[in-house]
């Protein structure tokens, strides 16, 4: 039987009930949001359902949307179930000033990094995490460069006149 | 054999750091920039002799903040951001964020675009994995196999120059197609590398597939099963070396890769040796593929024969010529660079299969002109974390071969 987006769902809300929320199938994929605590019982649910079996991790990161009070950053799963070719894409959001959520890594070795990535450029502390530190950013940085707080330099500035380099 | 050792260097009045006899390990520094890695990337490696014991990988080096950048620049201007990934193989990268464009904003292309983009991106694969398996070589120790096939590679950059007018970082095509129809310099190029290549490919397999010194490297190191290997994240030809048929073209197709006839190689013990013969018989799958996708051009007839993009002018950069004096083309130029056309707002993700893997791109649009957020999933960046886990326990000299036989490249990894 194939899989369908509906199926999905439905699996989904038997489980969780209405813990599960806002389905919604932006371009075909299945998106859903879930309580940020909730994560790891959905992400191994999701793992395990012989129906389901979404245990290929694409792709996770961090959204930061600053407008929406007490979840301004939302921590993104893309999971693929190779089997039945079917995509889906989770989310859970957080708070600003309490950034924790529980680690993958116990269920995807592939997490460790994409975790770590996360953290650097976001700060979403990953609690459970076997080395979180920053990435590709240097160690020394002290805030975390993706958030919507820093915007890029305007280009038009003209302090910051050099001679060698121009600008 | 301490005690022997610490005599000894009492004996003959040798001062060491304090512990480091009774340690008996070594730590070792492989990179940043070291001519084995590739690329900068470091590994620090605690060895036994020759035996790594433990590894530890910083990467990060040539961090340039692009999805930063991309939150500021327009769609068409993120292209040349996505050169820089994977820069052996930079036109699937430029081709896999026109095709996110499109599905976000609904265009449509034709096959002749489909076709034409096939034929390039099968080019790019080939030269990627020239690359990567060549240098295999050269760290196995046959260095001309490296300069032979370099030959081959560039009358690719060749075609590329004719359609793009550049190499290596290509910019190639626009949202909707292709920046101008294929000349006919380009085609012979073309039809000079289908002819030439598979001759230099045959001997290059030659040199080295039944090479009983490369059989003797490369058999049984860094092998992986394709349980962890998926539990990690791999993708690509790494991956199917350890026998998982995952391709991103026959299970998610796009470009209308739907219309080709090619077979997906895969491997069984996903050492150095299967992701070797992997991109070897996948470089023969491309070149059938682009043979068959030139032949479905041929077919086109008339005016359809002449199409290269999509009939959008509300995204489709016009050609600079026709801005300067047709009124339409400047209108559209001034809309498009100035940021006035409608972008739908929504999230899309979007993924092709690049040189090394599934690249993916993740855009979240609000609705201005550039994305809200742009996440690009970097395959190379996801599976180099089992590299500790690869090399562990394996000789120092493997750690390097493993290290190629991965295509680690450092702007894919760092984005």
């Amino acid at each position: 039987m194939e899989l369908t987006n509906e199926h999905i769902k439905t699996r989904l809300t038997e489980k969780f009930g209405d813990q599960v929320s806002d389905f919604v199938e932006p371009y075909g994929m299945l998106t859903f949001e879930a309580p940020k605590g909730l994560n790891l019982k959905v992400l191994q649910f999701l793992y395990d359902d012989p129906e389901l079996r979404f245990r290929f991790l694409t792709d996770l990161q961090a959204v930061h949307y600053p407008e929406n009070k007490e979840r301004e950053l939302a921590v993104v799963y893309h999971l693929h179930n190779l089997t039945d070719n079917v995509r889906i894409r989770f989310k859970i959001f957080t708070a600003i000033e309490s950034p924790d959520v529980y680690t993958a890594t116990q269920l995807y070795a592939c997490a460790n990094w994409m975790e770590r990535e996360t953290y650097d450029f976001f700060g979403v502390n990953f609690i459970g995490h076997p080395d979180l530190k920053r990435i590709l950013n240097v160690e020394e940085m002290d805030y975390f460069p993706m958030r919507k707080e820093f915007p890029l330099e305007d280009q038009t500035r003209i302090d910051k006149d050099d001679d060698m380099f121009g600008r | 054999m301490t005690e022997d050792l610490l005599q000894h260097s009492r004996e003959h009045n040798i001062k060491l750091p304090e512990g480091s006899i009774e340690k008996q390990t070594t730590t070792l520094n492989l990179g940043p920039t070291h001519p084995a890695t590739h690329g900068v990337f470091q590994n620090i490696l605690e060895v036994d002799g020759e035996r790594i014991i433990s590894a530890e990988a910083t990467v990060g080096y040539i961090h340039r903040a692009f999805e930063k950048i991309a939150e500021r620049r327009p769609l068409y201007q993120i292209t040349p951001l996505t050169d820089r990934l994977n820069y052996c193989s930079s036109p699937i990268n430029n081709m896999g964020w026109h095709m996110t464009c499109e599905k976000l904003l609904g265009v449509t292309t034709p096959k002749r675009v489909d076709y034409l983009r096939v034929i390039i991106m099968e080019l790019a694969r080939i030269t990627d994995h020239v690359i990567c398996n060549s240098v295999i070589g050269v760290d196995t120790g046959a260095l001309s196999v490296f300069l032979y096939v370099m030959q081959y590679r560039e009358l690719v950059y060749e075609i590329y120059e004719e359609i793009c007018g550049s190499r290596l970082t290509t910019n190639i095509g626009r949202i909707g197609g292709f920046e101008r129809n294929f000349n006919a310099t380009a085609w012979n190029k073309l039809e000079k590398f289908l002819k030439e290549f598979p001759g230099a490919l045959k001997e290059f397999e030659n040199l080295l597939q039944r090479n009983r010194i490369f059989i003797d490297r490369t058999v049984g190191a860094g092998p992986i099963t394709g349980e962890r290997a998926l539990n990690y994240g791999f993708t690509g030809p790494n991956l199917r070396a350890t026998g998982v048929d995952y391709d991103v073209r026959v299970q998610t197709p796009y470009s209308s890769y739907q219309d080709f006839d090619f077979a997906i190689p895969v491997g069984t013990t996903g050492d150095v040796y299967d992701r070797w013969l992997v991109r070897n018989q996948e470089m023969w799958e491309s070149l059938k593929i682009i043979k068959q996708a030139y032949q479905k051009i041929q077919e086109f007839k008339g005016e359809e024969a002449e199409v290269f993009h999509a009939n959008v002018p509300e995204y489709y950069l016009p050609p600079k010529q026709e801005v300067y004096t047709k009124m339409e083309a400047l209108i559209w130029h001034f809309k498009i660079v100035m940021g006035e056309t409608e972008i739908p707002a929504g999230e899309v993700y979007h993924s092709v299969e690049g040189g090394n893997g599934e690249l993916g791109f993740y855009l979240i649009s609000d609705g201005g002109r550039s994305p809200y957020r742009l996440h690009f999933r970097r395959p190379c960046f996801i599976y180099y974390q089992a590299y500790p886990e690869l090399i562990k326990n394996a000789m120092l000299a493997d750690a390097v071969i493993v290290m190629s036989s991965l295509n680690l490249i450092a702007g894919e990894m760092d984005a």
